[in-house]
């Protein structure tokens, strides 16, 4: 066998009722695997691990979701427990009181499920659809950059400078993320540009 | 971080200052009690409130907010007075003995060349002497008034502690106290961490604050080595990357600028970029600008962007005014000079200061869209919740529209951490309802806004409908795609250039790192300093190897820092000039007599002489700088601004109020509090608690039944003073606003006695809103001004006027 399980390999094989056999392995017989069938299987063993990190502050301490379902299969998947990660450097498995209720956070009841619009002087949102809400969008953007798009300055320079809509950035989205809008952001010539770093 | 959270179990001194790791890092922080226990380390906590990081410190001193570069500049006095200098590192390694130009000096609170009316400095003499070499001139000896060290000693020195304790309120035998432990750093083999967060950033000098415990840092010889460092704790979870990546109005990735309209074509862009070394052999890696900023262009437009065009510089938009931060936006938003804003997971209407600027703004625009996982109040700034969001729903005209984003928790892609280290996290749930990532919206946006362009023309389309976007669904790019983009390719093959018979790298394949990238169009890399991040060894952030060898707390193996995998910045410091560990009992890397190696990449080029090559390869001198010429707008070294809302006068600048070249839009002069003002006579400050996380958590019911109510924190003298009771309800009010809160009379604030005169602080903390599970309350951005840092407009949150008054409670 692996002798080289990491911590949290081993938690997990230990609590999945395999540890009777592992530890059959080091010599210990077939006490211990009489012993590991009277226990329960652990709650989590039919479910998918995937690994993440923390969204709150930039510790980024390590975290394991356990599923059910498994979105690499093509399933869908429901998150019904996240906790640490033990292999973690940071971390070592340890979360803070904020890290500890992500899965509320995950199932907050105020998560948005569907694009919503407020139209002008109305005192509610009403459900839009995806095509429609981001076509008004695109409409919007459009018609103001038409209007305000600055190709050269009173010097006549060229500028291309883009400053009546503006761009508020993230604090939690994927390095990823920053770069598909850096690039949607920046080719529009848009200058009023920031992100979450300074609060 | 120049460090990484792993690496504080190394130090000998924690000192943190501007910051609550305990409550707003807790698990970092837990390096810290690991550095306590099994090195006996020692933990200072300088601060307005007793926090939970001062109740686990060794030594706890309080300090009224706003002063810190007063406290600091004492301490580097204590130092210099008392030779508390590790000398060899100042030498070699800093500035210090570089002569500053004639004309330079600082007087009545200002430094040469101040120009009232644009609140701004000619800063033409806030420069080195150049030789007839071309170089700096230095003084080894260190005995030519001009030179840095001189002008630094005798700026300084008039911080003696009875100062101190009139400006900072901080008793004189505490100040004294932490700065003989501070100083006792001053040893090769004793080493100091500085862990700051936004208590030194949310100032209108925060930079200098920060600059301040970097140029004692720099005095002690802590930059570079292991326990070591300047360890800026980021609030979130990824704003390091969203810097990085250079989502700011000024920024193009990796720290470089964008052009302002003065740099009319590329050749004047370039020529103010480059960086010839100020000192013979010197590295000044920002040379390489070129080949950087080229490789960026290559990645926007890809194809059409060609040595002819200039790699389409002109397509990048040029700035008329230092930047269109969000100050700046709601400024103009407010002056009914914007149309439309997107924000993309970010809530200003509890972020930004002035909320009632900020509500008049947001409803003088014709657009305005969100995109959160979660329901947030700048979404619904529309919406009346009595006090709580006071609006007239029906005379604001705004159309908003709501997108609803997944949550890391289904989405896919990299984080960037405090200490630069690039963390894979992969997707585990299926998003609610018909939420979607934010590159999938990103995506949509663009290709509507194309196609509208494409068929229907408009203003100067070329670069949007030119984008680079060659990904295999267009509507919806990968996270590997992209991560490969910002890492960067080859489009021809690249040859070793002192030897052209030599492939470096194929044509068609991913860079190994930046040192590969070019300037005449052959490479493209999105953001150069994660070049190295996904190369064709595969995905270095997704790599999960916990070994690290005698335990260094390095773990090279573990993800991918940036650069290049660099642990610890600035390590080639942590050796002496022959190349060998300062404390060899922390060695870093050590010059072998052929190269540098280690237990981290080492910051300097492998073959680099240790005694020719300056250890800070960033700067064109080689050194570090202890005074920093004209790179910042308010001064080479820091001075003692008090905040525009102040409890007292500028006690060593009497005539000069706030700091004097902090930009202030008009209106907003009019809603600060004079200084000493009687209306409004206590310092209040902002804070998190640690059971919450910013405005996210009063979604999370668990958290949300662990701290669910908005309060205000008050000494017990000021509530007898006041007749405020424990859990009593009060006011609080500025010049801008006005909260109702529950009172928490606590022991944890104390009354500060500064220039002879009680300073009473009110503490308020940040959670509280109108949406979500908990209950429904304010935040201190209802009565914050509206002012940000000279350098990089972090709005000042810490330091603010208020009054408060006990009144009757709500009816339940």
């Amino acid at each position: 066998m692996n002798m080289e399980l990491s911590r949290r390999q081993f938690l997990a094989a230990a609590g999945a009722g395999v540890a009777g056999s592992a530890l059959g392995a080091f010599g210990f017989g077939a006490v211990e695997s009489a012993h590991a069938k009277a226990i329960r299987d652990f709650k989590l063993v039919n479910t998918t691990e995937t690994r993440n990190t923390c969204p709150y502050c930039s510790v980024a301490c390590g975290i394991i979701m356990y599923s059910k379902g498994d979105l690499k299969k093509g399933e869908s998947a429901e998150i019904v427990h996240i906790e640490g990660d033990t292999d973690h450097p940071t971390n070592r498995g340890t979360l803070c009181p904020k890290g500890a209720a992500l899965l509320n956070f995950v199932k907050a009841e105020t998560r948005l499920k569907y694009p919503m619009i407020r139209k002008p002087g109305s005192d509610k949102f009403e459900k839009v659809s995806w095509d429609d809400a981001l076509d008004r969008i695109a409409r919007l953007l459009k018609d103001d950059r038409d209007k305000n798009f600055i190709q050269r300055n009173n010097d006549g320079v060229t500028v291309n400078r883009w400053t009546t809509t503006g761009f508020l950035a993230a604090s939690a989205t994927t390095n990823e993320t920053a770069w598909a809008t850096y690039k949607v952001v920046r080719s529009a010539g848009m200058l009023v540009f920031d992100n979450q770093a300074r609060v | 971080m120049t460090n990484s959270w792993t690496d504080i179990k190394n130090t000998d001194l924690v000192v943190i200052m501007g910051g609550n790791a305990a409550e707003a890092h807790p698990c970092g922080f837990k390096w810290v009690t690991e550095a306590k226990a099994n090195r006996g380390a020692k933990l200072i906590v300088v601060d307005p409130r007793f926090t939970r990081s001062a109740s686990v410190a060794d030594f706890y001193a309080p300090i009224r907010q706003g002063t810190d570069i007063a406290f600091l500049l004492g301490v580097m006095n204590y130092c210099i007075q008392n030779d508390k200098v590790q000398w060899d590192y100042v030498k070699a390694f800093t500035n210090a003995t570089y002569i500053v130009k004639d004309g330079f000096e600082y007087k009545d609170g200002l430094f040469t060349g101040y120009i009232e009316a644009k609140r701004d400095y000619d800063k033409s003499t806030w420069e080195y002497v150049i030789g007839d070499d071309g170089y700096a001139v230095v003084d080894d000896t260190l005995t030519n008034p001009r030179c840095v060290w001189n002008l630094l000693k005798a700026h300084v020195s008039v911080y003696v502690p009875e100062l101190v304790e009139r400006i900072c309120g901080t008793p004189k035998d505490k100040f004294l106290k932490v700065a003989e432990m501070i100083s006792e750093m001053s040893s090769p083999t004793k080493t100091m961490t500085s862990m700051y967060a936004l208590g030194w950033t949310q100032h209108s000098k925060g930079s200098q604050n920060i600059r301040s415990m970097a140029m004692l840092q720099l005095i002690l010889g802590n930059i570079g080595v292991r326990g070591g460092g300047m360890n800026a704790l980021r609030g979130h979870s990824n704003i390091q990357g969203l810097t990085d990546v250079g989502l700011m109005s000024n920024l193009l990735p990796g720290y470089m600028t964008l052009p302002t309209e003065k740099e009319v074509d590329f050749d004047a862009y370039m020529s103010t970029r480059g960086f010839k070394p100020l000192r013979p052999n010197q590295m000044s890696y920002w040379q390489n600008y070129k080949k950087f900023f080229v490789s960026f262009l290559k990645s926007m437009w890809g194809a059409a962007a060609t040595p002819e065009n200039h790699f389409a510089y002109d397509w990048l938009p040029k700035l008329d005014v230092p930047g269109y931060d969000v100050l700046r936006a709601f400024e103009l938003m407010n002056q009914g000079k914007m149309t439309g804003y997107v924000c993309q997971g970010f809530n200003p209407l509890l972020a930004v200061p002035n909320r009632k600027k900020l509500t008049d703004s947001l409803s003088k625009l014709k657009f305005l869209v969100t995109m959160d996982p979660l329901d947030t109040e700048t979404s619904r700034f529309w919406e009346n919740h009595g006090d709580f969001n006071d609006v007239e729903t029906a005379q604001i005209q705004t159309e908003v529209i709501q997108l609803p984003s997944t949550c890391f928790a289904e989405d896919e892609g990299s984080l960037t951490n405090s200490g630069r280290w690039l963390q894979w996290h992969w997707p585990g749930g299926t998003p609610p309802g018909e939420a979607k990532t934010d590159v999938w919206i990103m995506a949509q946006i663009y290709s509507r806004l194309k196609e509208l362009y494409r068929r229907e023309g408009g203003a100067f389309p070329d670069p949007i409908v030119n984008l680079n976007w060659s990904y295999a669904d267009p509507g919806d790019p990968t996270a590997e795609e992209l991560a490969k983009e910002m890492n960067g390719r080859t489009s021809a093959t690249l040859y070793d250039p002192t030897d052209p018979s030599k492939v470096v790298v194929e044509a068609g394949k991913l860079l190994p790192s930046f040192a590969a990238l070019r300037d005449d169009g052959s490479t493209s890399s999105g953001c150069w300093i994660y070049s190295g991040c996904f190369n064709e060894n595969g995905n270095n952030m997704a790599r999960r190897d916990t070994s690290d060898p005698d335990e260094t707390g390095a773990y090279l193996k573990w993800a991918f820092a940036w650069p290049v995998n660099r642990r610890i910045l600035y390590n080639r410091a942590s050796a002496d000039l022959n190349g060998k560990a300062w404390d060899p009992s922390r060695k870093l890397i050590e010059w072998d007599g052929q190269k540098w190696a280690g237990y981290d990449v080492p910051d300097i080029a492998p073959t680099a002489k240790p005694s020719e090559v300056g250890p800070f390869i960033m700067n064109a001198e080689g050194v570090s700088r202890l005074f920093a010429r004209g790179m910042l707008r308010d001064g080479p070294f820091p001075a003692h601004y008090e905040p525009f809302e102040s409890p007292l006068a500028n006690i060593v600048a009497p005539n000069v109020r706030g700091n004097p070249v902090a930009r202030v839009f008009k209106g907003d002069f009019a809603q600060f509090a004079e200084p000493a003002s009687e209306e409004f006579p206590y310092a209040a400050t902002s804070y998190r608690l640690t059971e919450h996380f910013h405005y996210w958590t009063k979604h999370v019911w668990v958290n949300a039944v662990l701290q669910p109510e908005f309060f205000v924190e008050i000494s017990e003298e000021l509530a007898k003073e006041k007749g405020i009771t424990k859990g009593g309800w009060v006011r609080v009010w500025s010049k801008r606003g006005s909260v109702r809160a529950k009172a928490v009379v606590t022991k944890r604030i104390k009354p500060l006695i500064c220039d002879g005169k009680p300073v009473h602080v009110v503490g308020i903390p940040l959670h509280w809103g109108f949406m979500g599970a908990a209950k429904k309350g304010f935040g201190p951005n209802s009565l914050t001004p509206f002012v940000g840092d000279a350098n990089i407009e972090t709005p000042e949150f810490k330091a603010f006027l208020v009054n408060i008054e006990p009144i009757a409670g709500p009816v339940a």
